[in-house]
């Protein structure tokens, strides 16, 4: 196929919700009235807010046009860096949906939520047999809640050994919410530079760790798609000084059944099931960011744990060391469910979506490589991370190439993240693409490059087919307009 | 495998061009100490039959409606979800997009975010609204720290009768912090009481929770007052329950600074509790402290209105530990689900719904006062409230959940001393027949 697979469509305008509809319409079916209406105060009633009033249809048509203005990953390739844009099956939606599931109610008692608690539990043991982390808990609602978990229990640790610990450690390729999670406890983050070859050196660790530093933060593999291969080290480092090592495990679509995390070193360890686990990202989430831990440290997990007696699942608040909850009920049970049915439907096979997926990166690097600058050109694991320095010389930047792949039909990738690479592009194909749909891929990251060359302005001047074309991003900023 | 593409000859071709002898050598970079020498015990993978058939079985050990009448609310709210809410979050393209960092092709969630951020405001009567926290307890745990940045302080005060986890999750959002959290009593009519207010020093903000625990309406005007006799002090107003913000007077208009809590209510299943929707909303002058996403209105270079992630430098992803929270993915497509759903409902619809949740609900509080199960509070209630049951009720409620009802929550784990007090809910799922076939069983 010689077309770029974008093209023009037909596309409707919409106007806000406010802007439609007439007072006096509905589209909710409202019960009848079947019971008196009872006087309250009138120093506490209001006006009700002011809502559209809308038909059903109304509703239906204007978020049947919204939605068509959005790219997903079912629209086509999303191989946005370190977000694991992987297929979301349809059969998880399903689940989700049956009314024992989807209208339970939180509180009810043990007897009447066993196929919850099982499930939780189920789910437990599989993250904690594909992680090599025995103990879990599902109950943070995202990767970076997760890390706030992860920071409490590293806070708790170190005060119940009689010593609180004011520092942690966090190299300069982590995502922000590491050091935005270690601050949320109260630590201060000391940044470790990585080595030439984009990986931590253990000297530059042991000169930081001290015995007021409470452990490190590490994503392994790193952003730059690079395995940390001196964590062992790294990590004995850290234990010699009586820290922890803390794993943020968003990228562990890398490594399933290649690399165990409880052997490598790592004390804790959270999970993205939203994209790991195949769960949906929703426009931004709901996600959920299980936590992993050693057997040491399970006594500091969050309550209620979910546990097994004989035969019935309970939920158990006992646990005296717990840094207590962080969410109001157990989590994104909905999120949990889905990635248990992922897990189900997988099985066997989950060393081979790690295989694929890393084989993909890196048939992407090889392919790209030479056309686009690789700041690190080592094997890869899922993603791989090229840089606009050969696109500079024409005036065109890492933004002007991730816009014209829009016009090629494809999402782009993650871009000027991380901060270590400057003009960084992050690749990150998964598993679930094909080889036919990497090679399109290739060819329009590859046509891109000549049109860097040959018409600098064409690039500039995209995306040409999306529904707007580039947004003024500093006004928005400067005068905030946050509603209508 | 379903999922996974590749053929044979796929992987070999791909090998060759990468220059890997096998798969495995795909992972020469990882030393061989850090390699994983035993396979992973994971089940044999199921078809999507034989999934579904366990799921169901699982789903049926479950108490929940249809088949179990359910009087419980306690922040999780059992309310109509329309059809058209479920089938258009279907819309796989809202649903398998992420954040939307790309405008250009992201305008269908930055516009519905925009207007939730709108119905949000124009619902609680505030300025602005962000793109949503994970749920109501975090969102509660988040404002208060957003109080102490707000105000350089070091104390905060929260209501007894604000949910019990949330205060649990505040705690524990607390704890490392060294910030102080004190609590604030209840009155004998179950509202807050606030006169020990004074005697609490330097306040940063104090929480109340609007109906609170107890399903109690809170006089908020009153409260707003009393709170702002110190000026710096941020009002903070929490709900379990965002439909009665359809009949009470909003927290903007009692005088909140910051007002958040759970949206589970709108169009979002309660699936054991979670996800749901941390909706959180403040006065203008405290954007640049808030936590989480906002999304602006703009324009692009034809001059064509759209919208952008914007203010981002609160953010974790640019602001690294100064960030204003640690926030990144949040709960965007519940709030996809209720911005749906408030325009589904209407603001007509929204008025009626909430009413008929009060009526339904002080019709059965009437219906039981009738046989003498009184309530121990005076203060007026939304869609739950407490009751008083005589020795014994323990086990009719336990022999209830045999005939497929559970009526109500003991509150005993979670007051001690209300032991012999049951939280009562009832919303528009629950018709009056079924309030009075609960009527009779109780007081038989
Ligand atoms: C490396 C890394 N760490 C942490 C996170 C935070 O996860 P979440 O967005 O689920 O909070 C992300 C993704 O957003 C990530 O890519």
């Amino acid at each position: 196929m010689k077309d770029k697979m974008g093209t023009t469509g037909l596309i409707f305008n919409e106007p806000l919700l406010w802007e439609k509809g007439s007072p006096g319409r509905k589209g909710l079916s409202l019960p009848r009235r079947d019971v008196d209406e009872t006087p309250l105060d009138a120093a506490l009633v209001g006006d009700g807010p002011d809502f559209p009033d809308l038909s059903e249809l109304d509703v239906v048509r204007h978020f049947t046009k919204l939605s068509q203005w959005n790219f997903g990953v079912d629209s086509g390739m999303y191989p946005l860096g370190s977000c694991t844009m992987k297929y979301n099956p349809k059969t998880n939606e399903r689940q989700a949906s049956i009314p024992g599931f989807a209208g339970a109610h939180p509180l009810l008692p043990e007897s009447l939520s066993q196929g919850a608690l099982e499930l939780m539990y189920d789910l437990q043991g599989y993250l904690g047999e594909i992680t090599g982390l025995p103990a879990v808990s599902v109950q943070p609602a995202a990767g970076s809640h997760g890390e706030l978990t992860g920071m409490l229990i590293f806070a708790a640790y170190h005060k119940n050994k009689g010593k609180p610990r004011t520092k942690v450690l966090i190299p300069d390729t982590a995502h922000g919410t590491n050091p935005a999670s270690a601050a949320l406890c109260g630590f201060t983050s000391v940044g470790v530079k990585s080595g030439p070859d984009g990986v931590l050196l253990p000297e530059s660790v042991a000169e930081l760790m001290d015995e007021d530093t409470a452990g490190i933060m590490i994503t392994n593999p790193n952003t730059l798609g690079l395995f940390e291969d001196n964590i062992r080290q790294v990590a004995d480092i850290v234990h010699q000084k009586g820290g922890l090592v803390y794993g943020d495990g968003a990228n562990m679509n890398a490594v399933m059944g290649i690399v165990n995390i409880g052997d490598i070193g790592v004390d804790v360890l959270h999970l993205n099931l939203h994209k790991t686990f195949s769960t949906p990202h929703g426009g931004g989430g709901p996600g959920a960011g299980p936590v992993c831990v050693t057997p040491e440290l399970e006594p500091f997990l969050p309550v209620p744990r979910v546990v097994k007696d004989g035969d019935i699942y309970r939920l158990d608040e006992d646990y005296p060391l717990s840094v207590g909850k962080v969410h109001a009920f157990y989590g994104n049970f909905g999120i949990l469910l889905r990635a248990y049915s992922y897990i189900l439907s997988v099985g066997t096979y989950f060393k081979e979506v790690s295989q694929y997926a890393v084989l993909n990166a890196n048939y992407i690097k090889e392919r790209l490589k030479g056309t686009y600058h690789l700041p690190y050109d080592r094997p890869c694991m899922h993603e791989c991370v090229f840089t606009d320095k050969h696109q500079q010389e024409h005036h065109v930047a890492t933004l002007d190439i991730a816009k014209r792949l829009m016009d090629h039909g494809f999402h782009p990738p993650t871009i000027y993240f991380p901060l270590v690479v400057s003009g960084a592009i992050m690749i990150e194909p998964t598993e679930s693409e094909s080889k036919e749909t990497l090679d399109q891929f290739i060819d329009a990251m590859k046509q891109i490059a000549q049109e860097a060359v040959d018409c600098p302005d064409c690039l500039h001047e995209s995306p040409q087919f999306p529904k707007v074309r580039r947004l003024d991003e500093t006004a928005a900023a400067r005068n905030p307009c946050l509603k209508g | 495998m379903r999922y996974l593409p590749h053929t044979k000859e796929d992987i070999q071709e791909m090998l060759q061009v990468v220059g890997a002898a096998d798969l495995d050598a795909l992972f020469s970079s990882i030393p061989d100490e850090c390699r994983r020498k035993e396979a992973m015990n994971l089940p044999d993978p199921i078809t999507e039959w034989e999934l579904n058939g366990h799921m169901d079985c699982m789903a049926a050990s479950m108490g929940a409606p249809p088949f179990y009448k359910v009087f419980m609310g306690a922040g999780s709210y059992h309310h109509y979800i329309p059809e058209i809410t479920r089938q258009l979050l279907l819309r796989s393209e809202f649903f398998t997009a992420y954040t939307p960092y790309q405008p250009e092709i992201s305008q269908g969630t930055l516009q519905t975010i925009y207007e939730y951020q709108t119905l949000v405001t124009r619902l609680l009567g505030m300025d602005v609204a962000n793109a949503s926290m994970y749920d109501g307890a975090s969102g509660l745990a988040e404002a208060l720290l957003m109080t102490i940045r707000a105000t350089r302080r070091k104390k905060v005060a929260v209501s007894r009768v604000v949910h019990p986890l949330y205060r649990q999750v505040v705690k524990t959002y607390f704890a490392p912090t060294g910030f102080e959290v004190v609590e604030l009593p209840v009155g004998t009519d179950g509202r807050t009481d606030l006169s020990g207010l004074a005697d609490l020093g330097e306040l940063a903000g104090v929480a109340l929770q609007s109906p609170n625990f107890f399903g109690c309406i809170e006089d908020l005007e009153a409260a707003g007052k009393a709170i702002h006799t110190d000026k710096k002090t941020l009002f903070v107003v929490g709900f379990s329950e965002p439909l009665a913000y359809g009949l009470l007077k909003s927290p903007g208009a009692c005088g909140a600074d910051i007002a958040c809590g759970e949206g589970q209510s709108f169009g979002i299943p309660q699936s054991f509790g979670g996800p749901g929707l941390g909706m959180f909303a403040a006065k203008q002058k405290y954007v640049r402290t808030m936590p989480g996403r906002l999304i602006g209105k703009t324009t692009d270079r034809d001059g064509k209105t759209g919208f952008v992630l914007t203010l981002a430098t609160r953010e974790q992803h640019i602001r690294r530990e100064k960030a204003t929270s640690n926030i990144c993915s949040n709960q965007g497509l519940c709030a996809t689900a209720a911005t749906m759903y408030m325009a589904a409902v209407g603001g007509t619809g929204i008025r009626e719904l909430s009413r008929l949740n009060r009526d339904r609900a002080e019709y059965l509080k009437a219906s039981l006062a009738k046989a003498g199960h009184t309530s121990p509070f005076s203060a007026p209630t939304f869609n739950e409230f407490v009751v008083r049951f005589p020795d014994g009720f323990a086990d009719t409620w336990q022999a209830l959940l045999e005939k497929k009802i559970v009526a109500g929550l003991h509150l005993a784990p979670y007051y001690p001393e209300m032991s012999d007090c049951w939280l009562m809910c009832v919303t528009e799922t629950i018709s009056k027949n079924t309030i009075d076939s609960l009527v009779k069983e109780v007081v038989k």
